[in-house]
């Protein structure tokens, strides 16, 4: 027989976003500067340190480097350990792009 | 079909928890429940019983490691006594809102300060809150048997269950039990299904933070709220009385010996006068009934088997024709009455019973407690009641005071 | 770094929208723990920042199965599991136990030693944030010498660390190590590693916590790498009785220099009313772990 939740104890399902969009709890955002940032400026898969650190897993390994602005919570983490220190926090709704 | 062999409390309860085949046990050493772990042991080394047995450090660690175990799917058996159910009482919590079916002896012990190793049952008395079904038993034979129907109950509703009997006067007291047959048991036992899904296959948390408020899934469902599963659990054990009727129905018929009633009596059917109580002490009753009626008393027993859930509508019926009713229990809620008494004046409370009703405290530590005792305290209560103030009183016998 | 970085695996097991605070070490660590672990792991954690993490009913942030446990029993939570999987024939589950240094050093570790006795075969993972956090930063017995928290608020923490690795150890466990988000690759190796290894295993991350220990957010991941340099925090793992360095401070050994534990101090609000005697007392006893650590991977 296939096994199946009663629902008669306290059970979770897996989703994104468990605390909503955290992307909410930032006052600073990073902005990445694509002229520095390592990968765009050797066209190759390299360095990915932000991603390496980021505590949130929302930094995406491509070229260019992207970031889920949705759940980044704007800690700066990728901005410090940033090699080439091509993302700077900016606050939010300033215009940055 | 079974074998009749002479055998100890604590050798019954282990003799069951073998015949119910659990797989996992946990325990840890507490007078007088010790032997009962050390008889799974011997079980166990000697592979006449598959099981996994974990030696915790602690009682809190042997009621835990019977809720992951439960959780997972493994029939679960744990055992203790006094200060080691007390040290649980968190864990017990949690098994019961985890609503895993672990069955647990508690070979009652009283409780320190100061240290007692003896009987009476204010260990049990105290987690009566914990959401556990609480099933008393009166000899050896009950044991083995309230053991094997307690996983049934228990796997059915979806609770723990606490199996509770005297230290000392049933644990370490030989008498003839019949010992049902491993077949028998099987079939009278339906494997155990977990109720919850906890493997990588499938992920789950379970047991996460949950709020007073409702709040939706991902899928926008609207789940249940922190009191919702407060409301099931207790839905639950009132259901229970249904499941635990039958379970006892089912097993009498098996084995003839009678389980079909919550409530157990003795020369009750003329009585005018109603003793009542739990365990080993309802049993003194007995002998203290015949004595009373040798004095041209017409007494008689109903003993409580299942204290949870509380058998409310069958005290209603065997109390109705009561003229006095006398409470005797080995515990006490200090600064009221005996727990028992509480719940049972609670139970008619809004009938037409208005019988005068007297608390007999009794047997704490050990105390040792006669039937003649028994005999002479009734006398005397009967002699209060008639008087007006004296209506409802609480005794402790056989107590300097 | 990028072939190192590479043999990570992408897929993310602790999902984005969590409930961590921004900048949490924890977090950090635990995304690598998890994409070390997650397959044929069941996870089970006591009340702290973690059950914060795997989120608030009816959702979860973690892809790994989990069952919430108390406080003072998560090692025998673990046991359990352990002893029920085995029972039902489902034998090829890891359990891993991950709790905070209170769950761990102080109310977790009579399970935890007694799990640890019997040769239970789970993972036990510590984060140490050195403090109850999830309840507001009150000491615990892993707070250092000279911490300010809510409960030590005016004199600071009197008392040195406790040394629970040495306890550990004392159990004789096939795999003892620690570890630091600073080093990521080195995270989820040791944890590759004791996911391979039968018996318990007992990893101890240092989990820096913004909040808890005064720095800004984006600090975390300076703040845990001068942890290392200055030897507050040393990265080694003790494979059957054998002892060795690890990653940076293996480095760091060989090298022979260490950075003064000031330089780690003064980044922290913690530590603001330290004394020049508890600096120094703190200095010597780091001097002191060092030597030990030393003498033990000379062996």
């Amino acid at each position: 027989m296939e096994k199946k939740d009663e629902n008669i104890s306290a059970m979770s399902t897996v989703a994104v976003g468990e605390a909503g969009r955290t992307g909410d709890w930032r006052d600073l955002k990073p902005v990445i500067n694509h002229s520095k940032c390592i990968p765009t400026v050797k066209n190759k898969a390299a360095c990915y340190l932000c991603w390496l650190y980021c505590p949130e897993g929302v930094i995406k390994t491509g070229i260019p480097v992207e970031i889920d602005m949705d759940y980044c919570k704007g800690c700066g983490i990728c901005a410090e350990e940033c090699p080439a220190k091509a993302i700077s926090m900016v606050p939010e709704g300033d215009n940055d792009e | 079909m079974s074998k009749t062999i002479i055998m100890t409390g604590n050798t019954a309860a282990a003799t069951a928890a073998r015949l119910c085949r659990v797989q996992v046990i946990a325990a840890y050493p507490i007078t007088p429940q010790t032997s009962v772990t050390e008889t799974l042991s011997q079980y166990v080394e000697s592979g006449e019983l598959p099981a996994q047995y974990v030696r915790v450090e602690s009682e809190h660690s042997a009621m835990t490691v019977c809720i992951s175990a439960s959780t997972v799917g493994a029939r679960a058996f744990t055992s203790t006594s006094s200060h080691g159910l007390l040290y649980m009482h968190e864990q017990l919590h949690w098994a019961a809102g985890s609503r895993l079916p672990i069955v647990m002896c508690c070979v009652n012990r009283g409780v320190g300060a100061p240290w007692s190793i003896f009987n009476d049952q204010q260990d049990s008395i105290a987690q009566r809150d914990t959401g556990w079904i609480q099933l008393y038993c009166r000899n050896n034979q009950e044991i083995i048997d309230t053991v094997i129907q307690a996983y049934r109950i228990a796997e059915e509703v979806y609770a723990p269950v606490m199996v509770c009997y005297d230290g000392f006067v049933l644990s370490h007291t030989m008498m003839p039990v019949a010992v049902p047959q491993a077949d028998m048991v099987d079939s009278y036992l339906s494997p155990y299904r977990p109720h919850t899904i906890l493997s990588p296959d499938n992920v789950r948390n379970i047991n996460p933070v949950m709020f007073a408020v409702l709040r939706k899934n991902s899928a926008g469902v609207l789940c249940d709220g922190y009191m919702e599963m407060r409301y099931k659990l207790q839905e639950a054990l009132e259901k229970a009385r249904e499941v635990i009727v039958e379970a006892g129905r089912k097993y009498s018929e098996l084995t003839g010996r009678d389980y079909r009633e919550m409530l157990w009596s003795y020369q009750d059917k003329d009585a005018e006068i109603i003793l009542t109580g739990m365990g080993s002490i309802a049993s003194e009753a007995t002998v203290a009934v015949d004595m009373l009626r040798e004095a041209g008393i017409k007494a008689g027993v109903v003993g409580i088997r299942v204290y949870r859930p509380f058998p409310r509508a069958e005290v209603q019926k065997a109390l109705g024709k009561a003229k006095a009713i006398i409470v005797l229990e080995k515990d006490i809620s200090y600064g009221y009455e005996g727990a028992l008494c509480s719940d049972i004046k609670a139970a008619l409370y809004g009938t037409a019973i208005n019988a005068p009703l007297h608390n007999i405290v009794a047997g704490l530590g050990g105390r040792d407690v006669k039937a003649s005792e028994i005999c002479e305290a009734v006398k005397k209560s009967l002699a209060e009641m008639k008087g007006q103030e004296s209506r409802f009183k609480t005794h402790w016998l056989n107590c300097r005071q | 770094m990028p072939e190192n970085l590479f043999k990570v695996k992408k897929e993310e097991y602790m999902l984005p929208g969590n409930r961590a605070c921004q900048g949490c070490g924890l977090s950090l660590a635990y995304r690598y723990a998890t994409k070390a672990l997650h397959q044929k792991t069941i996870l089970t954690i006591p009340a702290s920042c973690l059950t914060v993490l795997h989120g608030l009913y009816p959702t979860t942030s973690v892809m790994i199965p989990c069952l919430n446990c108390t406080f003072a029993s998560t090692a025998a939570s673990a046991a359990g599991l352990v002893a029920g999987l085995a029972a039902t024939g489902q034998t090829d589950t890891t359990v891993v136990a991950f709790a905070g240094d209170g769950g761990t050093y102080d109310i977790g570790i009579q399970a935890l030693s007694g799990a640890a006795e019997r040769g239970t075969d789970f993972i036990f993972a510590c984060y140490d944030n050195e403090g109850y956090m999830n309840t507001g930063t009150q000491r615990s017995s892993a707070t250092p010498l000279g911490a300010l928290t809510t409960t030590t608020p005016i004199l600071t923490k009197v008392q040195h660390k406790k040394d629970m690795l040495k306890i550990m150890e004392a159990h004789h466990l096939p795999y003892i190590a620690t570890t630091s988000p600073a080093y990521p690759i080195d995270l989820y190796d040791k944890f590759v590693k004791a996911k391979r290894i039968v018996g318990t295993r007992y990893l101890q991350i240092q989990a820096p916590c913004p909040p808890g220990w005064g720095y800004p957010p984006r600090d975390t991941v300076k703040i845990a790498r001068l942890a290392i340099e200055t030897g507050i925090f040393v990265l080694f793992e003790i494979e059957d009785g054998k002892f060795h360095f690890t990653s940076r401070s293996k480095t760091i050994a060989q090298r022979g220099r260490r950075l003064p534990v000031v330089n780690y101090l003064e980044k922290q609000e913690r530590f603001q009313k330290m004394s020049m005697d508890q600096i120094e007392s703190l200095q010597k006893m780091v001097d002191s772990k060092w030597q030990e650590y030393q003498k033990k991977a000379e062996g």
